[in-house]
């Protein structure tokens, strides 16, 4: 077992950019349930709107790149309001069951047969990033960062993508430490008070989804480019319960948990497949074989899930005064 | 600190039943080869964990179907399957069953090579071929051949097509039903939306499949499969919930533990069962005619079950001791526990019950779709929330109206929308009933809130 190997593996996946996809998604997040308190459990559709939104508007209608990426955004608050106008007047647990469902909507709608020349069905899109990174101010050649070397692609989109999720996170912490972030937090702890102050709930409640919702379509642009591909079968519901649990890990209230919370999430796997793949290559382990080890990652992410709700609910940032679930 | 030796028993608790659930699973590729055998005519290959590592007839989806002519079954003819950038190929078994494995679920075209088939046997006439094949969202579609001079393939009229479609969708809704009555007793007397209420569905059938691949009669399978269904919301309650009921635990909380908990006991399941379908004995069954209607005899007997335990839940809630008293906890828990219920065990008996109803459910699913495979439960878990949702979230019999209009409209809407978008039309339909009447069908309006 190479253990340097795996080790460096690890540590590649903490400034990756499917973490920093997972990061701005889980960002997103935070604004709707750490901040407001909403149960969006489903974060996969903003994430496969902006994936589809970018890709489709590239692949079928020639966009630019800046066009697609504002079309995605565009769809994504579409796709706020239709979540929002029906759900957010009601009790928490109608929003989860109702995002639930049309973000499986929107999978089973990019899926199906009768749409595979606009969304490529089970089959999904690819050859879309060009525009991307045609933007690619590095010049050509490898560049060692220590624990990896990456070509002058891999280091753009990495950059780009940190960048995105620095400057998110900046806008994010400057939100809600303004007035409308206090409102949004009275929110979360007692809607009732806050409408006796005059405060449009409903107003505020869908600008937070809109906001999350947009951070979330970023990250699924993001997600879909080191690979230029996009597959329906990755929106569905695992990949929202991965963000929860990369939010919950790193602390739900917080700005720079659900960053910590995925670089966490990734390191832990990537150290884990490859410790058990390379005990299963080196005959240490028998009984069970790779793709039962690939299994088992997601039985450690729903026992991690649970515990860390019981335990700390607060996860490893936040504060758990501030953190009084209902 | 002073919190933990308290909980240390719960959580050892929970990992006990995890672990019992392991080794009775672990057991269970022992009798899948046995199954396989019998009387099952396809040649599926059985997961064992050496094959599924990447072979390449050991795809994830497979088109499969049996050829038959005038009862008999017929061997060696070649079928072949193109499509989504794959062709592959397979020459029917002695049973007269074939399959061929294809790397993604798409649309393929699937033809009979008609000089393989055997002296005097032909196709019937008018039947397609070669024909289209799409996958609905399973891991197995079916293409059927009619063989024989004397057969001519019927086009039906709308109304028998609809008749049909009403008749299949009712014995959908209503097996639909008795996973969505446990969920919704859950949520009444807890207030807990139990994301895990799908893995429980799944159990029932991988528990069937297990016990009657020891080669136990169907009946006594069935039984154990139900029983183990019950005890699994038993010890969940006793070992994960009630801790958590004790602690004080939010709402949103548990809602997340049982995320957690569906995403573990899933791919436990899948550990185990490993990722391709399986058959329940009999699930290839019959044809029956009801004057110009069809319907398959096990869609018929299902229709028939889960009717009459629908019919015995709704007996025991409205004449039983113990059924008022679900409904007083329902109603208002302080209340019902000030007036000498024990809050505790009525929820305790709602979990079991709620276990054994989701476990039959399993079991009627896995023979309607058909197959079991490890994600059946997460399959329908969905329309479950939209069948409750419908009826209005809390409400027994809302749950059961919410179901049978899920299932009739899943059914009734593969007559105009492909059938890989059928269950879209449910959960739209959900969505929009809460625009207009958020309490649901038969829900109260004050429980919005």
């Amino acid at each position: 077992m190479d253990f340097l190997n795996i080790l460096s593996g690890a540590l590649g996946e903490v400034i990756s950019p499917t973490t920093a996809a997972y990061a701005l998604a889980a960002l997103g997040l935070a604004v709707h349930f750490g901040y407001t308190g909403l149960l969006n459990f489903g974060q996969a559709g903003f994430m496969a709107m902006g994936a589809y939104g970018f890709a489709i508007s590239i692949l079928t209608f020639n966009a630019p790149f800046w066009a697609a990426v504002l079309v995605a955004l565009a769809c994504s608050v579409g796709f706020a309001f239709l979540l929002g106008i029906p759900t957010l007047r009601l009790r928490a647990d109608y929003l989860s069951i109702v995002t639930i469902a049309a973000a499986e909507v929107v999978r089973y709608i990019v899926t199906t047969n009768k749409l595979t020349d606009v969304t490529g069905s089970a089959g999904g899109l690819n050859g879309f990033a060009g525009g991307f990174y045609a933007l690619n101010p590095f010049p050509e050649g490898t560049y060692d960062l220590g624990f990896v070397s990456l070509s002058a692609r891999d280091l753009w989109v990495r950059v780009a993508g940190w960048v995105l999720v620095a400057i998110c996170c900046f806008l994010v912490w400057l939100l809600v430490r303004s007035p409308w972030g206090r409102v949004l937090k009275g929110i979360r702890e007692d809607e009732n008070a806050v409408r006796s102050l005059g405060k449009n709930v409903y107003s505020y409640k869908m600008q937070a989804l809109i906001i999350g919702g947009l951070l979330g379509t970023l990250g699924g642009i993001l997600f879909t480019l080191p690979r230029s591909s996009v597959q329906p079968a990755n929106y569905g519901t695992e990949l929202t319960f991965f963000l929860w649990t990369c939010l919950l890990l790193g602390g739900a209230a917080t700005v720079l948990g659900p960053v910590l919370g995925a670089m966490l999430f990734w390191v832990v796997l990537s150290l884990t497949q490859g410790l058990l793949y390379g005990a299963i290559s080196a005959g240490y382990i028998t009984f069970i074989s790779i793709p039962q080890a690939g299994q088992l990652r997601y039985i450690m992410v729903g026992i991690a899930l649970m515990l860390l709700m019981i335990f700390r609910p607060q996860g490893m940032l936040g504060n758990k005064k501030e953190l009084v679930f209902s | 600190m002073r919190r933990l030796p308290k909980l240390a028993r719960p959580m050892g608790l929970l990992f006990a039943l995890l672990a019992v659930f392991a080794a009775l699973l672990l057991s269970a590729p022992a009798g899948q080869a046995q199954t396989l055998a019998a009387p099952l005519s396809t040649s599926t290959p059985a997961p064992s964990p050496a094959e599924s590592t990447g072979p390449p007839e050991s795809f994830p989806n497979t088109i499969n179907g049996v050829l038959r002519n005038a009862g008999q079954p017929v061997a060696g003819v070649t079928i072949r399957a193109t499509g989504e950038g794959f062709s592959g190929e397979a020459v029917s078994s002695a049973t007269g069953g074939w399959s061929i494995g294809v790397p993604v679920q798409g649309t393929y075209e699937v033809e009979l090579d008609v000089s393989t088939l055997p002296e005097g046997v032909t196709l019937a006439e008018g039947a397609q071929n070669p024909r289209q094949v799409t996958f609905a969202n399973t891991s197995n579609a079916g293409a059927i051949f009619p063989l024989g001079a004397g057969i001519v393939v019927q086009t039906q009229s709308f109304g028998e097509l609809l008749v049909e479609r009403i008749l299949a969708g009712l014995s959908f809704g209503l097996l639909l039903a008795l996973a969505s009555v446990g969920l919704s007793l859950i949520f009444g007397t807890t207030g807990l939306t139990n994301f895990a209420h799908g893995e429980m569905v799944t159990l029932g059938a991988v528990l069937m499949f297990f016990f009657s691949g020891l080669g136990m009669p169907v009946w006594l399978a069935a039984v154990l499969a139900v029983v183990g269904g019950g005890l699994s919301g038993y010890l969940q309650d006793s070992g994960l919930w009630k801790p958590l009921r004790r602690r004080g635990t939010g709402i949103i909380p548990m809602m997340i533990v049982s995320i957690g908990l569906a995403l573990a006991a899933r791919y436990t399941i899948q550990l185990f069962f490993g990722g391709s379908t399986q058959q329940l004995p009999g699930a290839r069954s019959p044809q029956i005619e009801l004057g110009s209607v069809s319907i398959s005899q096990n869609t018929l007997i299902s229709l028939v079950i889960s009717t009459v335990v629908v019919l015995m839940v709704a007996f025991l809630l409205l004449k039983t001791r113990i059924g008022k008293a679900t409904r007083a906890v329902a109603d208002n828990p302080a209340l019902a526990s000030a007036s000498g219920i024990d809050v505790d065990g009525v929820i305790r008996i709602v979990w079991t019950v709620g276990g054994i109803l989701a476990g039959l459910g399993g079991i009627l699913w896995a023979y309607y779709r058909p197959g079991v495979t490890f994600n059946m439960g997460q399959q329908i878990l969905l329309l479950i929330f939209a069948a409750v949702v419908l009826g209005g979230l809390g409400t027994v019999f809302g749950a059961l109206v919410g179901s049978i209009i899920v299932g009739i409209f899943v059914e009734v809407s593969t007559i105009w929308l492909e059938a890989d978008l059928k269950f879209v039309g449910a959960l739209l339909i959900m969505i929009i009933v809460l625009l207009f009447r958020p309490q649901g069908i038969l829900g109260r309006k004050e429980r919005v809130g």
